[in-house]
């Protein structure tokens, strides 16, 4: 597959890589052009994907960034066992190298970080079926047709629920109420105990909650779903009145989100290990004197910051180098973190070593959110000057708003949660009892952008086929948005302050 | 592997044309890549098609960036997506800074509204040969030297050969280490094109119609330019009568009172016979207006000097005619009338910064 110089090259890094305790599934190397790897990299490493402008849409921006030479793909790694990667060929050789060096390190965080533990490792062969599904109901039902059901489901495709993979599901209950048949009324399992000690073994006040806990259970499962649903791509493919084609391909849909969403969990401490790796096996095994400077300029290159902009590479590579230096020199835990002397803890160093250790324990059970939270200190917002900013609507720019490493952290981690998307549930099936869907908007004090909304409704339609609704906030009144395949209807709603509380807080 | 990006490519470019699923169309947003020509930046038009997705409204969320000033420091239009992305299947990619020429922006512009070459008239149609840098190479004259590239490999030959002292970090290319830029010869068509602007200055035009008129005209001009060797522009402004002016004095002015359109004709037509044969060169008359003239007697007169002095020698005869609260909008409507099997003629409507891209196709667009 590889030039005989590029084998060896290979050869060489994935021994280092390996040296140094990484621990990969095989990567297959392919070389492309710049046309070849635009391509690839539009279907998101795919190229057998199934058709889609939006794949077009990708294509067209790589290559004019490329033809303009504003920007150029050097290297594209596909989670996968065996791993692809795509190096381009007009690359230096130096370039390479970086680039090999830095797919040994995406590649063993595919394979260890536990995020990454339930996804597909056969995705290049799922995507190829699902190509070959996708184009047969193309041809079936004609190419607008599916397309515009493709549309529809990408317009909601961001509706899932991140933590879905690890959590186990109970086996459906059967026949709910087919047989007509009123279920049993639960009661509290008491204690067994002598009569006299029963008011001790069983209290009355205990027995009323366990109680009242039933009714509201038994109350719970006469709404549908029972608790609201973060997982609204999953009850829609359950309960909407789809086609079986449909149902299909929304689930195909629904799989290659899953599919990516450990990516953009983990995209700060996903670049930031390969970068690592590849700045740690360059520097201090790979790298010849003549390649010293090509490999400067393009390591600059990918740890680039611009003000307004936080780069997953520069972060996550010093948070990293950061955590190996503090677990090494012991500046963690009570006895770091309760000395108030600076000077001191400037040179605090108990040669503990731990640090390499440390590193790979983080890459395997953290994402972005934990690792900001966990290991983003005042100091490394101090050194790295991060800031958080806010738009100034009198300058009518965005200003640095200020440099408290609390701040920074809260924001950072505020872009993190759910991707920085709104909470949207599925909180009623059956609304108003008439097969009606009610979606609401767990509000976090930002509005929705309104005109979008509207049309993703309008998509969500296409899909329930009966009204949809849409709970959220705009300015400051709660309000509900309808479509019913019609017109749009929007309403303020006026609820008892019990209820609305409730409302709020969907568990 | 099999290629079939070309299939998604051209149904998404139908799709931005409007040609097929049309109610996508609204959901098209033309963002923009930066490059930059000498001290300015360019912007390239790239559309993007987002579908709508349950997202937060306003951009005034903020977020985190790094860099140094205090609190109020300025940092621009900041990132609005912040945080989110995937890794690892995501290409690396790095922005990098060029410069883009003034034929690479016509280039562009041509590419997007797809846009026909110019086929010159006139005899004067002879392809010349005209350089280009286009690349590096190891030889050349000492005039054509680049400096960066020729440093860099020096630094590159001293480092590798140990030469190379930090404390006294001095560079000294020998031979080997020297690049120069070399050319490509180009086929250029020589032939020679003027531009006559005409512009409506009188009271009604604000300053929101000569933006119009600015953008619009620059963008003409730089398509014009990498179609012809050598172009001249005149400029023409005119209220109730016309002068030649200099292309400051063309965008900036503001008259008052009314407005007889045949004055700017009239010179027009004296400025082309008396300096541009029509043998010799390809002639492009451009008027902008906000449609209103001062007497349907000069309207007439305007329609005589149009159809037997301008329309004869000019290449294309383009009217364009841009919204405002005053004018009456009369004049394209005139001209529409009474010379509308004149193919010379192309008139457009431009009622804002959103018809622009669409008004140069309408004067671009027929080649000529």
């Amino acid at each position: 597959m590889l030039p005989p110089d590029l084998s060896e090259i290979r050869e060489e890094i994935r021994g280092h890589a390996a040296a140094y305790g990484l621990d990969f599934f095989e990567v297959i190397f392919h070389i492309l052009d710049f046309n070849g790897i635009n391509e690839v990299a539009a279907y998101g490493g795919f190229p057998t994907r199934y058709p889609h402008w939006r794949f077009g849409m990708e294509y067209d921006r790589l290559s004019k960034g490329y033809k303009y030479g504003l920007q150029k793909i050097y290297e594209m790694v596909i989670n996968n066992d065996p791993c692809y990667a795509y190096l381009l060929s007009a690359n230096q050789l130096v370039d390479q190298k970086i680039v090999m060096a830095h797919v040994y390190g995406h590649c063993d965080f595919f394979k260890n970080n536990v995020w990454f533990s339930k996804t597909n490792r056969k995705m290049v062969n799922e995507m190829a079926n699902h190509g070959v599904r996708i184009r047969r109901y193309m041809e079936r039902y004609g190419l607008e047709k599916v397309e515009a059901f493709i549309d529809a489901c990408l317009s909601i495709e961001n509706l899932i629920d991140y933590h879905a993979p690890f959590i186990q599901r109970k086996e459906k209950r059967g026949g709910r109420a087919l047989n007509g048949e009123e279920e049993v009324p639960a009661r509290v399992r008491k204690f067994k105990s002598k009569d006299y000690m029963n008011d001790f073994i069983n209290p009355r006040e205990f027995i009323d909650a366990e109680m009242r806990k039933l009714q509201e259970t038994m109350e719970q499962k006469k709404q549908f779903p029972e608790t609201p649903q973060k997982d609204v791509l999953r009850f829609l493919i359950e309960h909407a009145p789809l086609e079986n084609w449909e149902r299909d391909l929304f689930s195909m849909i629904r799989e290659e989100s899953y599919y990516f969403a450990p990516q953009g969990q983990t995209k700060i401490m996903n670049e930031g290990w390969a970068t690592f790796w590849h700045s740690t096996i360059m520097t201090q095994k790979c790298l010849k004197d003549s390649e010293l400077i090509d490999y400067a300029d393009h390591h600059s290159g990918t740890l680039g910051t611009r003000p307004g902009v936080i780069n997953p590479y520069k972060v996550g590579l010093e948070l990293f180098r950061d955590i190996e230096e503090r677990w090494n020199k012991g500046r963690f835990g009570k006895e770091y973190e309760e000395c108030d002397n600076s000077a001191e803890k400037k040179k605090w160093d108990r040669k503990l070593g731990l640090g390499r250790e440390k590193i790979f324990e983080v890459r395997k059970i953290y994402n972005d959110i934990t690792f900001i939270d966990t290991f983003l200190t005042e100091e490394f917002c101090e050194k790295h000057k991060l800031f958080t900013y806010r738009f100034n609507p009198q300058t009518g720019v965005y200003e640095i708003a200020d440099r408290d490493y609390r701040k920074v952290k809260a924001k950072l981690l505020f872009g993190l949660t759910n991707f920085g998307q709104p909470l949207i549930y599925v909180v009623e099936g059956n609304y108003r009892n008439r097969g009606e869907l009610l979606l609401k908007h767990h509000h976090e004090g930002i509005g929705l952008k309104q005109d979008y909304a509207r049309d993703t409704l309008k998509n969500l339609q296409i899909i329930w086929r009966r009204p949809v609704y849409l709970e959220t906030v705009v300015g400051e009144d709660e309000v509900r948005i309808g479509y019913d395949g019609k017109e749009i209807i929007e309403e303020k709603i006026g609820e008892p302050e019990e209820e609305k509380e409730k409302a709020e807080t969907p568990s | 592997m099999i290629i079939k990006i070309e299939k998604d490519h051209s149904r998404f470019r139908q799709i931005v044309k409007g040609t097929i699923r049309k109610n996508l169309k609204k959901y098209i947003s033309h963002t923009e890549m930066i490059g930059r020509r000498g001290k300015d930046l360019v912007s390239i038009p790239v559309p993007q098609i987002d579908l709508p997705h349950f997202k937060y409204g306003h951009k005034k969320v903020g977020g985190v960036g790094q860099g140094d000033g205090p609190p109020g420091t300025p940092i621009g239009s900041g990132d609005q997506d912040g945080g989110s992305g995937e890794a690892g299947n995501q290409p690396g990619e790095h922005l990098l800074e060029v410069e883009v020429s003034i034929e690479e922006l016509a280039e562009i512009l041509g590419e997007e509204l797809e846009l026909p070459r110019i086929e010159p008239r006139g005899k004067k149609n002879i392809i010349s040969e005209k350089g280009r840098y286009t690349g590096i190479r190891r030889a050349g004259p000492e005039s054509l030297r680049h400096f960066k590239r020729t440093y860099r490999e020096a630094l590159k030959r001293q480092i590798v050969s140990g030469t190379y002292n930090h404390e006294r970090p001095v560079i000294i290319p020998v031979r080997e280490d020297k690049r120069f830029r070399s050319w490509k010869e180009q086929q250029h068509p020589e032939s020679s094109a003027v531009i006559v602007y005409m512009m409506d200055v009188s009271g009604s035009m604000g300053d929101e119609q000569k933006e119009l008129v600015r953008i619009e005209s620059f963008w003409i001009e730089t398509w014009l330019r990498s179609q012809y060797d050598g172009l001249q522009i005149r400029y023409i402004i005119h209220d109730a009568t016309a002068r030649e002016v200099d292309k400051q004095t063309f965008y900036h002015t503001r008259e008052s009172g009314g407005t007889v359109i045949s004055s700017a004709y009239d010179l027009c037509n004296r400025i082309i016979k008396q300096e541009y044969n029509p043998q010799d060169w390809n002639i492009y008359p451009f008027h902008f207006s906000d449609g209103d003239n001062w007497s349907g007697g000069d309207t007439a007169r305007c329609m005589k000097l149009l159809k037997e002095d301008l329309f004869p020698v000019s290449n294309q005869f383009s009217y364009g005619q841009v919204k405002s609260h005053y004018g009456s909008g009369q004049f394209i409507k005139d001209l529409s009338q009474h010379l509308s099997e004149e193919a010379i003629l192309v008139t457009s409507e431009i009622n804002g910064k959103d018809d622009i891209l669409r008004s140069i196709k309408d004067f671009l667009g027929k080649g000529r």
